[in-house]
């Protein structure tokens, strides 16, 4: 175990695989402690007490929390491998603008699409195709928004795609037919190991936000 | 002369708004580095320019930062770029350097933006129950900081002097006293806040900061009056 690091997460969380993909690129080797959200551990309480939220790498017993964040500790701690971030100073600032863009745009628009219905919904959708095209544009014939290699805005948007089928059944549409090239990136990071074994399954998170939804009365 | 042209100083641009905070983090930053030479663009963001949407067209909006040519958005971003670039002996990190210590500072950065700053401005745009909410969060959330500040045992965030998490949290020194006085509440008081409180008075005395870029209370005040009225009935109906 490289000294000593945990990661408190959630298996259907697009932030906590953010963490998991970094690790896994970097080839960490890590404690997986998986948090019951509807009950949260003393740890998860202690670790993160100003937002009680996964997830938490703690490295040498101390924590780091929100995911770009955990991201960019660990592309600044393992420093000689899989860098995520750029070097130059400009296209870092790219790098953090686009991830950021995931983060405000994509976000917030994912959740409307499994959270509302009717014409908030439609809003929803037409809100997230609008953020997976400006996206799409910024990738452009690159192979990875970090150019010839898998990069942190890659990192930041990929833990989406596991939840592109619960968006696309939610809110009736198919993200392929407005933004194939997207698609094509997505299935070429895939292809990658630290990817694949890092996202979750997408069914299984769809039967999952079923649940929530019948839970809090979003049907 | 200057060795190296990529650094030089007349090369930099700042689009700004007179009353963003967000804009003045970039000044002050801008400013420890010892960059004072630079032209300021002031954008009427209730009447756009042209400039703006081809600098800035993901979001349209002020501070835009163009070194050489080069645009560049939001305001935790550019300080870290600007941190980056201008780095030597005359001009102090804004940033630690020790990877844990800057995943602690972009945290509280980030948490300045999401609870600080917003809580406040639900504040600033709400009334009768909803501000009483809005209040409570906006308590809550200075509650932590006043913690932090507290925990780290110097007078300000970034230790014997400021630094980039005393410039993201610096509106709190000059702009949430106008938006509670707007607002007609009181929050960040002595009493509840003996630190933070304390920090207000010795940012805005730093010499780095002495009321630099800061926008004139009394209009301060007119303008925030003026954006209370536009957005009370707008948030009234978005929550």
């Amino acid at each position: 175990m490289a000294d000593g690091v945990v990661l408190l997460d959630a298996y259907f969380s697009m932030f906590g695989m953010r963490a998991r993909l970094a690790l896994a690129e970097k080839g960490i080797e890590y404690e997986y402690k998986e948090e019951n959200l509807g009950d949260k551990s003393p740890v998860l309480l202690q670790m993160n007490p100003v937002h009680k939220k996964i997830p938490v790498l703690i490295h040498n017993g101390k924590p780091v929390c929100e995911s770009l964040i955990i991201v960019q500790y660990i592309d600044e701690v393992w420093k000689d491998k899989s860098p995520l971030l750029p070097s130059d100073p400009y296209q870092r600032a790219q790098a953090r603008f686009w991830a950021d863009f995931v983060d405000k745009k994509v976000n917030d628009a994912g959740r409307r699409l499994w959270t509302t219905k009717g014409d908030e919904l439609e809003t929803a959708k037409k809100d997230f195709i609008e953020a997976l095209k400006l996206l799409e544009a910024e990738l452009g014939e690159k192979p990875y928004f970090g150019g010839e290699n898998f990069g942190f805005v890659d990192v930041a948007l990929v833990t989406y795609s596991s939840w592109f089928y619960t968006y696309e059944t939610c809110g009736n549409f198919s993200v392929e037919e407005h933004c194939p090239k997207l698609m094509e990136w997505v299935k070429r990071c895939m292809e990658k190991e630290s990817v694949s074994k890092s996202l979750a399954d997408p069914k299984k998170i769809y039967d999952f936000v079923l649940f929530l939804k019948k839970k809090h009365g979003f049907e | 002369m200057e060795k190296n042209n990529k650094n030089n100083k007349e090369n930099v641009k700042v689009v700004g708004f007179w009353v963003s905070p967000f804009v003045h983090r970039v000044r002050w930053a801008l400013k420890m580095k010892g960059i004072k030479k630079y032209e300021y663009i002031e954008e009427d963001i209730y009447n756009k320019s042209s400039l703006l949407s081809e600098i800035n067209p993901v979001y349209g909006k002020v501070p835009v930062l163009v070194h050489n040519g080069k645009p560049l958005s939001e305001s935790s971003i550019i300080l870290e770029y600007i941190d980056q670039v201008w780095n030597d002996d005359f001009a102090p990190p804004l940033l630690p350097r020790d990877p844990y210590q800057r995943a602690q500072t972009r945290f509280w950065a980030k948490f300045a933006d999401q609870k600080v700053l917003e809580s406040a401005w639900m504040v600033l745009c709400s009334e009768g129950e909803k501000q009483e909410r809005a209040v409570k969060e906006a308590t809550e959330a200075l509650e932590k900081l006043e913690e932090k500040l507290k925990s780290g045992n110097s007078i300000f965030f970034g230790g014997d002097t400021i630094g980039y998490l005393d410039l993201m949290i610096g509106f709190v020194s000059y702009l949430y006293p106008v938006w509670e006085e707007v607002a007609s509440v009181k929050i960040l008081d002595a009493l509840k806040f003996p630190a933070l409180v304390a920090w207000q008075s010795n940012f805005l005395n730093h010499e780095l900061i002495a009321g630099e870029y800061l926008p004139p209370r009394a209009e301060a005040v007119a303008y925030f009056r003026w954006r209370r009225s536009e957005l009370i009935p707008v948030y009234n109906r978005m929550y």
